[in-house]
């Protein structure tokens, strides 16, 4: 039995590594982030810069450490998932000391010559710590609720963090990408049931700790013509970009609601709208599809994945990625309200690139390593 | 074991991922079926939204119209105006280009803090305007220098100028910003919303403000989510506001402003047949250009501190007690009456007795026995007292009314004002008194209660000369371009007549010739000795102050040793030539004293000169039976 184990536990080389990399799905990576150089060189009029060169030269330095982190060996990922909590809950922490303050929250701290956007790092190392604690139980253990309390501690102290920060769209990324976590590793579905129920009162009871302008933004949301120059006036913006565009789009470097400024945030949060109005929805549907196929990888490797932790770390990764997408995209279409979640490796931004092709970085890692055993015991 | 636990848990991994994967997948749908609503299903209508939101009307101020003098001179026209704006994102420094700036024009302290705090508060790319009226030279030097100028841009506008500075200010009036009260009062025109858009503030600007003004043109344009415009789309140019041409002539206008020199006066010149307005004077007067570019704190104070009154229009808002120039009007009313005849004859000592008051005469020692020729001629107080009381206020009122006096003439202005000619029931209803005999004595002389405008002093005077027809005055010549049949151009309306009888009118015309051209005349020495162009006028008085009886019994005091605003003011109304009336004037110096030397000659003057600038009109006269090819002539 010890020898099967053994067996299992097998040392790649480095050049088997490589040789074994998922190309298809770097392939994908880098269509789908240049669409966003596409994006933002229209945004700039059908200027490189300034935007499209700084987003290209930040997207070259993400993938030379997506393949540091996919060649890394998995358990070493799995040794230093807590440690890598620990530090980025520290760094959440630290934000609300001395945190720099942007678009009226607080949510960057300066390490050396860099901002890092703390709450991005912890989307991360969230699902890292909850991977490992999951792979660590047996399914007896799942089923039971005293093993569940310490997981939701794990996802209480960041996602109340974040909300204080205040950064509603953050916390709702990290609670639902946690709850993929949870749901992948076993937990039983009447517990989700139970916990929905009871989000549902304590939102409304949470509600009256919200911000003003989360407040109204809600509302907004609620009634779209209560505030038609606010903030309703982006989603209705946004929503005639798309409209506008029609089924083949004006064209490149074409929209006229993007060109003339009346789209905001053109170049982060509402670029999926300057995209639709430019390529129709011909443009937005294909897209749609690189998505679907990225996050069909991800699913792929985490089924192939002999261990645990592999597992839950690919779907708890590619659940999130997920999360960023669908929700940005029904929020330019005016399906959920503004919450300010990127569109993944297309809107204009660092630290949001930076996490997402780390988390690629470890999807890949799953999958060269996906018939490594790992014991749930030994870490 | 472990194995067949982690199968167990691979399995329902498995499980559980197909669950997601068919969730995620579930709502990747929602959102392409989202997709395909806004983008095919509603298409149309956002693409209508989108174009809403890029195209903007803008507005294009049409050229106001041109005010013209009876020859064709612009009197208000529109002139280029050179102006600089910063736009503060093409620039880094804006101080720096402001310095830059004022090394090639004088750039004022005020001019450079108001650009500054524009730019602080204006977005970046809105043109803040730095200075206007450049000098060609200026404008030149700047655009020379341009490339070393980032941000400054120069624009060509139009702007209001009149050219004849103060000849015109009360007449023409003046343009200016758009207020909350001009928006409130005026029927709505998107042009009034306009930045920086001038409408008529006073005198014919105001008047026929929406003649002049034209209609607004529209560019549409596209436009980003700021204002900021990226190009025009189409343009429609709108139409120019209409040329208005006066019958004021330019010239005599501003020979009557000269010779009027620094008096506080006004002076109307009138055509007697049509009623042309040819020269309104009210001196001192303004420069209507400062008010069209704004003017300064100080210069208002000036003109608004001023004793002279610069500000109003004395020619049709002062109203003064006309003196003896009323006198006309009180024979007029007593013939008419049948009250008396022409030979009437009364004889003045001095003064006369109304019960225990004195009512005296200007001439202190009498005048002897007079006609009513002689007593127009003489000015003699007393005769008129006496006819007056025969004839009594409401007659007198009556025939002032015929005269224009007392009552508006609808001239073409704002502000005109109505004088007054009491009345008996005026008196009880105003004033809650009964009309006194005493009234009418001071009424039959132009004074007490009697006031009247120059204006309706000159228009007296014009239909006096005139044979008795209501002429009414006016300032626009024609309303529309005049077109090829100078027969209508000049055709004036037939005024109605009054309905004087020849030979009452003819007695008091000859008083009124009498009045310069004979040596007891109270103006012999303002008469035109020119053949053919005699003239025929009236002097007044319009006491300010009433003369005590204490400095009476002194000795009144010479006009010259009185204060200023204590002298009398001096009327004179005249019309030449005698033979052949044809223009009419009056003459009010405020505080000038005496009428035959200060205003007498001044309306001399203005009729010769009258006259003199009208060679073709009187060729027109002469010729009018003979060849109707002249009156083309005159009009084309």
């Amino acid at each position: 039995m010890l020898k099967e184990l053994g067996s299992r536990e097998v040392n790649l080389t480095l050049t088997k590594k490589i040789l074994d990399l998922n190309w298809g799905l770097v392939l994908l990576i880098c269509l789908t982030a240049s669409v966003g150089f596409l994006m933002l060189y229209s945004a700039a009029n059908g200027d490189i810069n300034p935007w499209a060169s700084r987003q290209m030269i930040r997207f070259a330095a993400g993938m030379f450490i997506l393949f540091v982190v996919a060649l890394t060996d998995i358990r070493i990922w799995l040794r230093l998932a807590y440690p890598f909590y620990a530090i980025a809950l520290l760094m959440l922490g630290s934000v609300e000391v001395m945190g720099v303050i942007g678009m009226g929250a607080r949510r960057w701290v300066e390490l050396g010559p860099i901002q890092v956007q703390p709450s991005e790092v912890m989307k991360i190392t969230l699902i890292m710590a909850l991977a490992r604690y999951f792979h660590g139980l047996d399914m007896n253990e799942v089923r039971r609720i005293p093993w569940l309390i310490p997981p939701l501690i794990l996802i209480a102290m960041p996602a109340g963090l974040v909300l204080r920060q205040p950064d509603l769209g953050t916390t709702l990324l990290l609670v639902a990408g946690a709850g993929i976590v949870f749901f992948a590793a076993g937990v039983r579905l009447w517990k989700f049931a139970l916990v929905i129920g009871a989000a549902i009162p304590a939102g409304f009871f949470a509600y009256q700790f919200l911000h003003d302008y989360q407040k109204k933004r809600i509302l907004i949301f609620l009634n779209p013509e209560s505030d038609p120059l606010g903030s309703g006036y982006h989603i209705m913006q946004s929503k005639i970009a798309l409209g506008s565009g029609g089924i083949f789009g004006k064209g490149f470097v074409q929209g006229t609601q993007s060109h003339l400024n009346y789209l905001p945030e053109m170049r982060t949060d509402f670029i999926f709208s300057m995209l639709a109005e430019e390529f129709g929805m011909v443009g937005g549907l294909a897209l749609f599809t690189l998505y679907f196929m990225l996050i069909a990888y991800g699913f792929a490797i985490a089924i192939r994945s002999r261990n645990q932790f592999g597992r839950l770390l690919a779907i708890g990764l590619t659940g999130v990625f997920f999360l960023y997408f669908f929700i940005n995209i029904a929020m330019v279409m005016g399906l959920v309200p503004v919450v300010g979640v990127p569109l993944p490796l297309i809107s204009y931004g660092g630290t949001s690139m930076l996490t997402l092709l780390i988390s690629f970085g470890l999807i890949i890692s799953v999958y060269i390593h996906r018939d490594v055993y790992i014991s749930p015991r030994k870490y | 074991m472990s194995n067949t636990r982690d199968k167990e848990k691979s399995r329902l991994f498995n499980r559980r991922a197909l669950l997601l994967g068919s969730g995620q997948a579930a709502l990747m749908s929602v959102l392409a079926g989202r997709l395909y609503y806004l983008q095919v299903m509603q298409s149309d209508e956002y693409t209508m939204m989108a174009d809403e939101n890029r195209m903007n009307i803008r507005l294009l101020a049409p050229l106001r119209g041109r005010i013209l003098d009876r020859t064709g001179q612009e009197i208000a026209s529109n002139r280029q105006n050179f102006r600089v704006v910063l736009v503060r994102e093409q620039t880094e420094n804006v101080e720096k280009t402001l310095d830059r700036l004022s090394d090639l024009v004088e750039v004022s302290e005020d001019d450079r803090l108001k650009v500054l705090k524009e730019t602080r508060r204006k977005r970046g790319f809105v043109p803040i305007p730095v200075m206007e009226n450049l000098t060609w030279e200026e404008f030149s030097r700047i655009n020379v220098h341009s490339p070393e100028l980032p941000g400054i841009h120069l624009e060509v506008g139009e702007k209001r100028h009149y050219p004849y500075n103060h000849l015109f200010s009360h007449t023409v009036g003046y343009v200016g910003a758009v207020s909350e009260r001009d928006l409130r009062n005026l029927e709505p025109d998107p042009l009034l919303e306009l930045p920086g858009f001038r409408i008529g503030k006073s005198g014919i600007e105001k008047f026929y403000d929406m003649k002049l003004r034209g209609t607004a043109g529209t560019s549409r344009v596209e436009a980003n989510a700021y204002g900021r415009v990226i190009r025009e789309l189409s343009r429609q140019e709108g139409e120019p506001g209409e040329d208005l041409e006066l019958t004021i002539d330019v010239r005599l206008q501003d020979y009557a402003v000269e010779r009027m020199g620094e008096e506080s006066a006004a002076a109307v010149v009138l055509d007697i047949h049509s009623g042309d307005i040819l020269s309104m004077v009210s001196v001192p007067s303004f420069n209507p250009n400062s008010f069209t570019t704004g003017i300064s704190v100080k210069e208002w104070e000036g003109l608004r501190s001023n004793p002279k009154n610069p500000l109003s229009n004395k020619a049709i808002t002062g109203q003064y007690p006309p003196g003896s120039t009323f006198k006309m009007v009180v024979a007029l009313a007593a013939l008419e009456a049948g009250v008396i005849s022409p030979d009437y004859k009364v004889f003045c000592g001095g003064h006369t007795m109304l019960g225990k008051h004195k009512f005296h005469c200007w001439k202190r020692g009498g005048h002897g026995k007079l006609n009513l020729a002689e007593s127009i001629a003489q000015s003699c107080d007393v005769y008129f007292y006496d006819i007056a009381r025969k004839v009594g206020i409401d007659k007198i009122a009556e025939m002032a009314n015929h005269f224009g006096l007392g009552e508006k003439l609808d001239l073409d202005l704002y502000g005109e004002k109505r004088g007054l000619i009491p009345t008996t029931s005026w008196k009880q209803a105003v004033r809650g008194e009964r009309w006194q005999v005493g009234d009418t004595f001071n009424a039959g002389i132009g004074q007490g209660y009697v006031l009247t405008t120059p204006l309706q002093l000159a228009v007296m005077t014009a239909r006096l000369a005139n044979g008795g027809k209501k002429v009414l005055p006016r300032l626009v010549r024609h309303q529309a371009p005049i077109q090829n049949d100078g027969e209508k151009a000049v055709a004036v309306q037939e005024a109605e007549e009054i309905g004087l009888s020849k030979s009452a009118l003819q007695h008091v015309l000859r008083g009124m010739f009498e009045v310069v051209n004979d040596k007891k005349g109270t103006a012999f020495g303002a008469r035109i000795d020119e053949d053919g162009r005699e003239m025929a006028g009236k002097s007044g008085t319009a006491q300010v102050r009433r003369i005590s009886k204490k400095e009476r019994l002194t000795g009144v005091l010479k006009a010259e040793e009185r204060p200023w605003e204590e002298r009398d003011h001096a009327l004179f109304v005249a019309y030449a030539p005698y033979d052949n009336p044809k223009y009419a004037v009056s003459v009010i110096v405020e505080h000038g004293g005496s009428a035959s030397k200060v205003a007498a000659p001044m309306a001399r003057d203005l009729l010769m000169e009258a006259m003199k600038l009208d060679p073709i009109a009187q060729t027109r006269e002469n010729d009018a039976e003979k060849d109707s090819s002249a009156v083309r002539g005159r009009d084309a």
